[in-house]
């Protein structure tokens, strides 16, 4: 079975909600809705307090080239747009909405039918997706209707789908393999021709057999798409990762993964993808995975945008005496979280709750260079050597060495024997490093 | 006996020779430069701090020998007596600039401030900064991870381990400026001295609004205004629900001191009032 | 519900510790110590203990009072100092000079730099050295091997292999496997040496760069030097099996703080200590050379460091 070459981990995947039938909440009371839920700019509100809303109505259009639409998720009155705190306490420009009813917009298709052929042409597959707001669901939220549109100087020949999900505990992904595997399929073929290529492979790890068996079965009757099962390997998610196990092929230093011939897009901005055009549904839902060792029920949820995480938890009966983190996504590269009265962006692909003890970090002891971070880091860096730079604030040195290649995959403080915060070391350097490119770059 | 000549002779041959050379080398790559520059470096403190804007004090000192003017040229280390005496050896008249000293916007002690979360992470603000709010309530205030402490060249700020937040000491302070480039909040402030050390201001950047800024932090600016209406000078702005002490309109009459409600504004180094004792 | 822990991610760690890494490497170390009681009985253990306590006593006394520092004797390092040390010497040491070679070790080999992950030299190999060069005679006559013997100083002595080949002796390989021949107390037996490196392998304790590098070029330097003239060198698998070529290199050339981290550093490593090995052996006044080898490449160690791993996209 294929994997990337260099590095990688293999922590524990405890998939504890891969067996939970993807359940659906109802609106929400009252829906928070940020206007930054993706990498760029904000999004411009375009509703006033005190008006009506529909559901899948336009209510923040992009704010620049590199910026995604925001879409009402529930129908009911505008009564506030302003400065929220989020999860992490940081402020952030939000439209609330109080339900009234469940009053969709007319032109979406709620039938639930598969519709599998396609009038658009490619221009028209993207302005659909941009119109509805997606974003890359893998994590990073960068707008799709961008990637898409990849400079004319890099020649596409293949689409990779990213159906890998190796963060631990999370399942959303697989859920939605296995349930809407037709609809997945269509939007491969959308985003094909949209691509204008001839060949896709869909990458999934071998943790996942049903996807798998249910895939091969569909992409047989398929000309060009192709199901490649990978090795389980963390971070295989990680693009680059992805491009070179399926492929073979690496992304220059510094370069978008264009400029290997692919275009990457994740399973479930796929299913969006298929939403969007076939259905004229704008992306006002997420999907997500309440997982936990210390959690006596977990499951996967399909939620409106702008419902409190709290919400959600209830549904798994609440949060555990012994949690000591709650994770946003999973536990590799998600964020800790203050609270859960925060709501629920394009960005969420699950909540992890970690019990205390599991939780917190061992005091850090001496480096002994065993070099385990080096064999773990994907990137092929030297960990060790860029988080001791960056405390010594050596900025010249960790540019040099490249550091603006890592990509925070957290391999090297996961092996790390010692328990020393190599990440933390090496995001401040790289933060410093980038302001320095950047304040060069303006000159 | 010949033996000892020859090693003699040879030595007093090699040596000469390589005398020779380096002779030659010195003249040869002989850079010229400017010798009031050394003459300015040999007065400057030698801290290489960054305070002036230049890279060190080799740098600053070169800077100088080839400005026009002093104008603009300081080193906060050495204050105006440095300036002077540089001023002195180019020639040149050195700009009269009032000694500062760096000061600590936040006055969230842990007993102000409680603590809703508790960070595990490498103990750095900047690293606590990019991820998250911070340990308390208030997303202005002090983070207590002391980069402002390991920022400083001259151990002239601390933290206090008692209050968890940092201390400037105003022997050691020399308003180089590196602690408040170094503070991800932006909460040290470079403010003068002022007569006989003292000194007048708001210990607080939080921007919220007034309930909101108490439920965080009981030292909390809370934007209610009546400094404002207390002084006469003009002094005092409000802005974004926060009040700021223009230093150089202030005349130290501590009425806005009086006035605020939740005890935000500073006052040190004055004497201690006649009436708290009687 | 008690306060959140908010903290950059990952979130979850694999568990391992320093302590965990050198365990390994100390059970990995049982059979050739088992072969050790077996033939030095007495000796071995007398020698082994007392430089397993005075390491560890040692490392306590120099944090404790001299840097003031947390204690670090919990990681287990300096009982695999002490261990390793006790290998390297004859188990008819007496106690004494046991003990100064522990403080040399630990002392100027260890902490002196700062302790743990800071030490330019393996500690053990700096007290091993340091013993030869002050104490030639004491740490050159080696008891005999004897099953379950119940001397210590007064143990009957003779010659190593090593010496002996340079003599013209002629040797068993089955001996040499198994170890019934003189030398120091934890390199004789080249099996038990063997099964520990194929432990620490396996559990990805140690790469297996450096280890299979040194015997490689030993093997290959001495095939070429045995051909050219057989009085000069003995055979390739002698030299593997003698001396204390397979403890160097599978527990004293592998140690992480001393060696080179990049892979292709760890094969220019292994390959010079090889030929540095067959070099003193044969042409030098030592019969064994791979302790100088491993602390002269220890030197080179920084220098190997500059090279930089494949990285990702970098063609």
């Amino acid at each position: 079975m294929k994997t990337f070459r260099r590095g990688g981990i293999h922590p524990a995947d405890n998939k504890l909600s891969a067996g939970q039938r993807i359940e659906t909440l109802p609106p929400p009371a009252v829906a928070v809705i940020p206007l930054s839920q993706h990498i760029g700019a904000p999004a411009q509100p375009v509703v006033a307090v005190g008006d009506y809303v529909r559901v899948g109505q336009l209510i923040g259009e992009p704010g620049g080239p590199m910026s995604a639409a925001v879409h009402s998720s529930v129908s009911g009155k505008v009564t506030a747009i302003g400065e929220i705190k989020d999860a992490f306490g940081i402020k952030q420009t939000a439209i609330t909405i109080t339900t009234e009813g469940d009053d969709w917009m007319p032109e979406i298709d709620r039938s639930g039918q598969i519709k599998p052929g396609c009038k658009y042409s490619p221009e028209e597959i993207r302005q659909k997706i941009a119109d509805a707001g997606i974003v890359g669901l893998g994590g990073a939220c960068f707008p799709t209707a961008v990637k898409l549109n990849p400079p004319a100087s890099c020649h596409i020949d293949t689409l990779l789908i990213n159906g890998v999900e190796c963060e631990p505990y999370l399942t959303p992904n697989y859920r939605l393999m296995i349930e809407h595997s037709e609809e997945i399929m269509v939007g491969i073929t959308l985003l094909m021709r949209c691509l204008k290529v001839e060949r896709a492979l869909v990458g999934i790890e071998a943790n996942k057999p049903e996807a798998i068996e249910r895939f091969e079965h569909i992409a047989a009757r398929r000309d060009g798409i192709e199901i490649v099962p990978l090795k389980m390997k963390y971070p295989q998610g990680g693009e680059k990762q992805l491009i070179q196990a399926l492929t073979g092929r690496e992304v220059k230093s510094g370069q978008l993964p264009a400029s290997a011939g692919v275009v990457v897009i994740n399973v479930a901005t796929t299913f969006a993808v298929y939403e969007a055009v076939q259905m004229n549904k704008p992306l006002i839902e997420s999907y997500l995975s309440v997982s936990g060792l210390n959690l006596l029920k977990t499951g996967n949820f399909k939620v409106r945008i702008g419902t409190s995480m709290a919400d959600v938890m209830e549904r798994v009966s609440g949060i555990p005496e012994d949690t000591g983190k709650i994770i946003a996504g999973g536990p590799m590269m998600g964020r800790s979280m203050i609270h859960v009265n925060a709501p629920v962006t394009k960005r969420i692909t699950g909540i992890t709750l970690l019990s205390r003890q599991d939780a917190l970090r061992l005091e850090p002891q001496p480096c002994i260079r065993c070099t385990s971070c080096m064999q773990a880091c994907p990137m092929g860096l030297e960990s060790y050597l860029l988080a001791r730079k960056a405390e010594l604030k050596d900025w010249e040195f960790l540019e040099k060495h490249h550091i603006m290649d890592c990509m925070e995959c957290g391999c090297c403080s996961y092996v790390c024997p010692s328990h020393r915060p190599l990440l933390d070391c090496i995001r401040l350097g790289k933060a410093t490093v980038g302001n320095l490119i950047r304040s060069r770059a303006k000159k | 006996m010949y033996t000892v000549l020859y090693t003699l002779l040879l030595l007093l041959v090699t040596g000469a020779l390589a005398a020779l050379l380096l002779a030659w080398a010195a003249k040869k790559f002989r850079v010229e430069e400017d010798p009031r520059i050394d003459e300015v470096e040999s007065l400057l403190p030698g801290a290489n701090c960054g305070g002036c804007g230049q890279a060190g004090c080799r740098q600053f000192a070169a800077a100088c020998c080839s400005a026009g003017s002093l104008e603009g040229m300081q080193c906060p280390t050495g204050g105006a007596d440095v300036m002077k005496r540089i001023g002195a050896v180019l020639g040149m008249e050195a700009a009269d600039v009032q000694p500062k000293i760096a000061v600590v916007r936040c006055a969230g002690t842990c007993s102000a401030r409680p603590k809703n979360n508790q960070f595990d992470g490498l103990r750095n603000c900047a690293v606590a900064s990019s991820l998250y709010a911070g340990e308390t309530g208030c997303a202005f205030g002090c983070l207590g991870f002391g980069d402002c402490a390991a920022a400083c060249s001259f151990g002239g700020i601390t933290i206090n381990p008692h209050t968890g937040l940092p201390e400037v000491n105003p022997d050691l302070c020399t308003a180089c400026g590196s602690c408040a480039k170094a503070c991800p909040k932006h909460l040290i402030e470079l403010r003068p001295r002022g007569p006989k050390d003292h000194r007048l201001y708001v210990a607080c950047t939080n921007r919220e609004k007034g309930a909101e800024a108490r439920k965080a932090c009981t030292a909390a600016c809370i934007g209610c205004g009546k400094c404002v209406k207390e002084c006469a000078f003009e002094a005092i702005t409000l802005q974004d629900n926060l009040a700021y002490i223009d230093p150089d309109k202030c005349r130290l009459c501590r009425k806005c001191e009086a006035a605020c409600p939740t005890g935000a504004i500073h006052a040190v180094n004055f004497p201690p009032k006649k009436t708290e004792q009687a | 519900m008690e306060k959140m822990i908010i903290s950059p991610s990952p979130h979850i760690f694999s568990g391992d510790t320093v302590q965990k890494r050198m365990r390994n490497v100390l059970i990995a170390l049982v059979p050739a110590y088992l072969a050790a009681l077996n033939y030095f009985g007495l000796g071995a253990l007398a020698v082994s203990l007392i430089s397993v306590a005075s390491c560890v006593t040692f490392e306590y006394l120099i944090n404790r009072f001299l840097l003031k520092r947390p204690c670090t004797i919990t990681d287990l390092s300096a009982v695999l100092t002490g261990l390793l040390l006790a290998f390297n010497l004859p188990s008819n040491l007496p106690w004494w000079i046991v003990i100064i070679g522990a403080l040399v070790a630990i002392g100027i080999g260890k902490m002196a730099y700062g302790g743990l992950g800071t030490n330019p030299f393996n500690p053990a190999l700096v007290g091993r050295v340091f013993l030869l060069i002050s104490f030639p005679a004491e740490m050159t006559t080696w008891p005999i091997a004897e099953k379950f013997s119940a001397h210590y100083m007064d143990a009957l002595t003779g010659a190593t292999p090593l010496a002996g080949i340079r003599a013209g002796e002629v040797y068993n390989y089955m001996d040499l496997l198994i170890g019934r021949i003189g030398g120091s107390m934890g390199e004789v037996s080249a099996i038990a040496l063997l099964a520990g490196g194929v432990f620490l392998i396996a559990t990805k304790t140690i790469r297996y760069i450096i280890p299979v590098s040194i015997l490689g070029t030993v093997a290959v330097f001495t095939a070429i030097l045995h051909a050219v003239d057989p009085t000069l060198c003995a055979d390739p698998l002698t030299h593997l099996l003698t001396g204390g070529l397979l403890l160097g290199a599978i527990f004293m050339a592998t140690d992480y703080v001393t060696s080179p981290m990049t892979p292709l550093g760890q094969l220019i490593y292994g390959v010079a200590i090889g030929l540095i090995t067959v070099l003193i052996r044969v042409f030098g006044i030592y019969p064994e050379g791979m302790s100088f080898a491993i602390l002269i490449m220890n030197a080179v160690t920084p220098l190997l460091n500059r090279l930089t791993p494949a990285r990702y996209g970098a063609k």
